[in-house]
């Protein structure tokens, strides 16, 4: 088939004997320019989600500068260093998750992070949203693609076994992003669509068995809300009522910045982490979230660019299923905020207050531009 | 990759962009449904939301309007609105009510008692969101540590309120009455919408009379509340409407005066202006102090008050039914004169008793050995129980009984003294169906001088005397004189509906307040010492009522026994003679004789009000008016 004119490839910049500064740099342009537009239009929905406190948007803002940092760095890495790397960052990652279920530290009934002596703290299941596509990616990438049965088993295999890792842990938000992430390497790397098939009926038998089964009892709660929120209107209930109510009360053009009453008179919980959206809704209305989206979307096809564009399968792969995760986090956020899913905790990517999530993603972008600007000299 | 084989890397990646291409379509298809999402939130359902959102933060708040204030007859005031901070708690907004009053009880002073009566209000029905008090009164440095502390105390409040204050306390308790919290069962009965800020009611006397005029109405105003329930700014308001100022009959010298002259005895003084049956004073003797019932009076202070044995919390002005005596003569004589049971010249013998047959049971005068051949003049002046023995006997009881209930006894005449006693007007009917006896005349013999079953309270003697005083014109008891702005008196007073009594020979009247008169001035006078060296006339009756027994499970020790023995002294009159200007009803449990005990007290009454009040009331005392008399 053809590819229409957004998704083709374009000449290689390579040949070009002049080399721009965002090639010296690793980076590109477009992408740069639309997520700080991203990260600078968050600050700004941030500073009236955390109710006008100043201190808490200058934070978050070196947490960007950070996270921009991270992305500069990982841009400057070749793709075939990931490639090379992947292995082994797999298999650390996995002892580090069997560490956290050992001795890791964390609240709330769950154990998610892992101090180790002279190491800052960390979430390795942060890290697996990175290492998990980047591995699957390489072993099918050294394979036949499309991949044959076995190899889908394996792919499988790597993407499932950290997966499992993580919900045991629990973090059921984490374990979405990091299993997505693998699947759709499969799925890029041409897995059949009777097999496609064959999967997805295969998880509409298995939901129910996780009801018995995987799911804790706080999870299984937080789903019955979804589907009746009024069943308990003052607990669990509350944030989905408190969110929509936000939202819907928003209209065409919102209250105003800093106007949302939802917010700013603490109704709605987590304002400036997980429930950030309902902040702009409210505040921004319609023309807000299309606004939102309208940019997420641009990201996300720029992205799409860049994966198909990329030289080899490897690439390919890594960048198509890195934007795919961009998308799940948005779409699980937004979902959850205006009560179609259940919640779950994602955080609205690169708006959310919270540092963590901002670095794993401004790193994934920083893969993408090291796959969009790193090119062998020599055409195809 | 096993280098070996060959890839085909343009097949690659048109699989990939195929893949691509449908991932994308998927993209777009959620946002799309994400947007539809939003859609239907923000602008199909946006009025829902909306209104929800205002529900949030909107409340609408009652404002309770402030207490009318309550003056005395010259402006001075009875009953004021005092502000008062306590801390409140609702306990819908609270996360742990343990955790929240330990946290409270490091903060400021909670007694035992006042954590008692919380918990208590706590488990009673109330309307939801309501503040619960916990503690008043708190002083500056709490109403501050409050402050530091109020975002770790989600739920409780520092709230100012206006509350009932009684500057007089004990003096006007039983003349005013008071207000308290609302209790469950007035609960029921209030209109919900103007009560629903108000935590006060009147409990008794006139703040339960005119309860409805000194409450107002109920103002709103709605505020914008944050999530945990402050209010943080208020967006509309409509004013409550104050509810009105009362003036009353009452004088507050001539009220203090009562109370001093009853200073350490059990008593009680009316006093009613004849002209409009207006209450000067209305003193119970002992009272007690009114501001502790406002707010909630603890149980140990209760349970002194209730069970002294000089029973303050009983109004014995209004609820006090004693035998009244020889005071009852003049009005036995206006009933004997106009029935035609005797006349003003025809004389009695007295020999010192009173027999209905020869050798049957004597009557005895309270004179050993009688007083001779007595005229109605002399036998009210002197109080001689022969005389109207036989009176009562020529009259019989249904003749005493329509007389006595023109006066207004054995029913309650005021108009708006709330819980005022009839007190007990016997008859032949009441006899029947009470004791299921007929009335004997030995009976009637009895009620000539005021013993027997006749029971009447201090105001009804004093309203009986006031009728004499204005030679049968009826006005009835009130405490109400004026209200404050353009509310019409007789909407809200009753209306008067005792008719005046009308005799054959109204010449009747004065020759009775002339015998009064002699009571006081003439020369065998009973109370011709308290009345000495006044420079205006003033007609009057001693009296003594005898003490039956004392409750059995009541302990006193001997000399309280002796004490408490010993009769009642009464005192009926009025003044000055020709143009009365007031009437009075004074009577001292266990005071010993009228004359001695309970006519100097009308006599400094008398005085006070006609001849001006002692510079100092502080040097009138109680003792000082002691004569002995009889």
């Amino acid at each position: 088939m053809r590819a229409t004119g957004f998704l083709a490839p374009t000449p290689d910049r390579g040949l070009s004997r002049q080399k721009s500064i965002w090639s010296v740099l690793h980076l590109d342009p477009v992408l740069l320019m639309l997520l700080l537009l991203l990260v600078g239009g968050g600050l700004f929905v941030l500073y009236s989600g955390a109710d006008r406190d100043f201190g808490m948007i200058k934070a978050q803002g070196i947490r960007m500068g950070v996270a921009l940092v991270v992305m500069l760095v990982f841009a400057q890495l070749d793709p075939s260093i990931y490639r090379r790397w992947a292995p082994w960052l797999y298999l650390v990652g996995l002892v580090a998750l069997v560490a956290v279920l050992l001795v890791g530290v964390g609240a709330k009934g769950a154990q998610r992070w892992l101090a180790l002596p002279g190491l800052p703290r960390f979430q390795p299941s942060e890290l697996m949203k990175l290492v998990v596509p980047i591995m699957a990616a390489w072993f099918l990438s050294r394979h036949f693609i499309p991949p044959r049965l076995t190899h889908v088993a394996v792919a499988l295999a790597i993407v499932l076994i950290p997966m499992a890792l993580i919900i045991k842990q629990p973090d059921l938000g984490t374990a979405l992003l990091v299993g997505t992430a693998g699947l759709f390497v499969v799925f890029f790397a041409g897995i059949s669509w009777k097999l496609i098939t064959a999967f997805l009926a295969m998880v509409s038998v298995a939901a129910p068995m996780m009801w018995f089964f995987v799911m804790r009892d706080y999870q299984k709660q937080r789903v019955l809300t979804l589907l009746d929120p009024q069943s308990d209107p003052l607990g669990a209930g509350w944030n989905i009522i408190q969110s929509k109510t936000a939202i819907g009360s928003g209209g065409w053009s919102g209250k105003g910045w800093l106007q949302g009453t939802q917010s700013h008179l603490e109704f709605l919980p987590e304002s400036h982490t997980d429930f950030i959206v309902a902040v702009l809704a409210e505040e921004f209305g319609f023309v807000g979230m299309l606004a939102l989206l309208g940019l997420y979307l641009l990201i996300l096809f720029r992205c799409m660019y860049i994966a198909v564009n990329a030289q080899d399968s490897f690439g390919r792969l890594v960048a198509g299923a890195l934007t795919m995760t961009f998308f799940i986090y948005i779409f699980v956020n937004i979902g959850m905020v205006s009560g179609l899913l259940p919640v779950v905790g994602v955080p609205l990517p690169l708006i959310s207050y919270g540092g963590t999530s901002s670095v794993t993603l401004m790193a994934a972008f920083g893969v993408l531009m090291s796959i969009h600007t790193h090119r062998r000299m020599i055409t195809a | 990759m096993p280098w070996g084989e060959f890839k085909d890397t343009a097949a690659e990646r048109r699989l990939f962009q195929r893949r691509a291409l449908v991932a994308l379509a998927m993209v777009l298809l959620l946002i799309g449904g994400l947007l539809a999402r939003m859609y239907q939130l923000q602008v199909v359902e946006h009025q829902t939301y909306i209104t929800l959102s205002d529900k949030n933060r909107v409340q609408v708040q009652s404002v309770p309007p402030t207490r009318g204030l309550i003056y005395d007859r010259n402006g001075d005031l009875l009953a004021e609105n005092r502000p008062v901070f306590s801390v409140t708690i609702v306990p819908e907004r609270v996360p742990g009510m343990e955790q929240t009053l330990a946290a409270l009880m490091a903060l400021i002073a909670v007694s035992d008692d006042e954590l008692e009566r919380f918990q208590r209000r706590l488990r009673e029905p109330r309307r939801p969101f309501q503040e619960l008090p916990l503690r008043y009164d708190l002083t500056e440095d709490e109403i501050a540590a409050l402050a530091v502390h109020r975002h770790e105390l989600p739920g409780v409040e520092v709230s100012a309120e206006l509350v009932r204050y009684y500057p007089h306390g004990e003096i006007t308790s039983h003349a005013l009455g008071y207000v308290g919290r609302i209790n469950r069962e007035e609960l029921q009965d209030i209109d919900p919408v103007n009560y629903a800020g108000t935590n006060y009611i009147g409990k008794s006397g006139i703040e339960r009379f005119y309860e409805e005029q000194l409450h107002g109405q109920v103002g709103y105003q709605h505020v914008e509340t944050n999530a945990r329930g402050r209010t943080l700014r208020v967006l509309a308001r409509e004013n409550p409407v104050p509810g009105e100022d009362l003036r009353l009959h009452l004088d507050l010298r001539l009220q203090k005066l009562a109370y001093k002259l009853l200073d350490g005895r059990r008593g009680a003084i009316v006093a009613i202006e004849p002209e409009t049956g207006g209450l000067l004073a209305l003193a119970s003797v002992p009272g007690f102090d009114a501001n502790l019932f406002v707010t909630g009076i603890s149980v140990a202070a209760y349970r002194e008050l209730s069970t002294s044995h000089d029973k303050p919390l009983f109004n014995r002005a209004l609820r006090g039914q004693y035998p009244p005596g020889s005071t009852i003569k003049p009005m036995m004589a206006i009933a004997a004169l106009d029935s035609g049971a005797t006349t003003r010249e025809r004389t009695v013998w007295d020999p010192g008793y009173f027999q209905l047959k020869a050798g049957g049971r004597r009557y005895r005068d309270w004179k050993r050995g009688g007083h001779g051949w007595v005229d109605l003049t002399e036998s009210i002046a002197q109080s001689c129980d022969i005389y109207f023995y036989d009176a009562a006997v020529r009259m019989g009881i249904d003749t005493m009984y329509d007389y006595m209930s023109a006066f207004g006894f054995g029913e309650d005449t005021s108009l708006d003294v709330s819980g005022a006693l009839p007190g007990l007007l016997p008859s032949r009917d009441w006899k029947q169906a009470v004791r299921n006896e007929p009335w004997y005349p030995g009976d009637s013999v009895n009620m000539g001088i005021g013993q027997g079953f006749l029971l009447a309270t201090p105001l009804q003697l004093a309203t009986g005397t006031a009728v004499l005083a204005n030679r049968g014109r009826w006005a009835q008891p009130r405490l109400l004189m004026d209200v404050d702005g353009d509310l019409p008196l007789d909407e809200v007073v009753p209306e008067p509906a005792h008719s005046d009594i009308e005799l054959n020979n109204p010449n009747d009247w004065e020759f009775v307040a002339d015998a009064m008169a002699e009571v006081m001035h003439g020369r065998t006078g009973t109370a011709r010492r308290a009345a000495a060296g006044a420079p205006y006339r003033m007609a009057g009756k001693t009296g003594t009522a005898q003490v039956f027994s004392l409750a059995q499970d009541e302990e006193y020790d001997a000399e309280e026994v002796r004490e408490r023995l010993r009769d009642h002294a009464l005192f009926v009159g009025f003044a000055p003679l020709d143009n009365p200007k007031i009437a009075v009803a004074v009577i001292v449990e266990n005071g010993g004789s009228g004359s001695g005990t309970a006519a100097p007290v009308a006599r400094a009454m008398f005085d006070a009000w006609l001849l001006g009040f002692p510079e100092d009331l502080d040097s009138v005392e109680a003792g000082m008016l002691n004569l002995e008399g009889e």
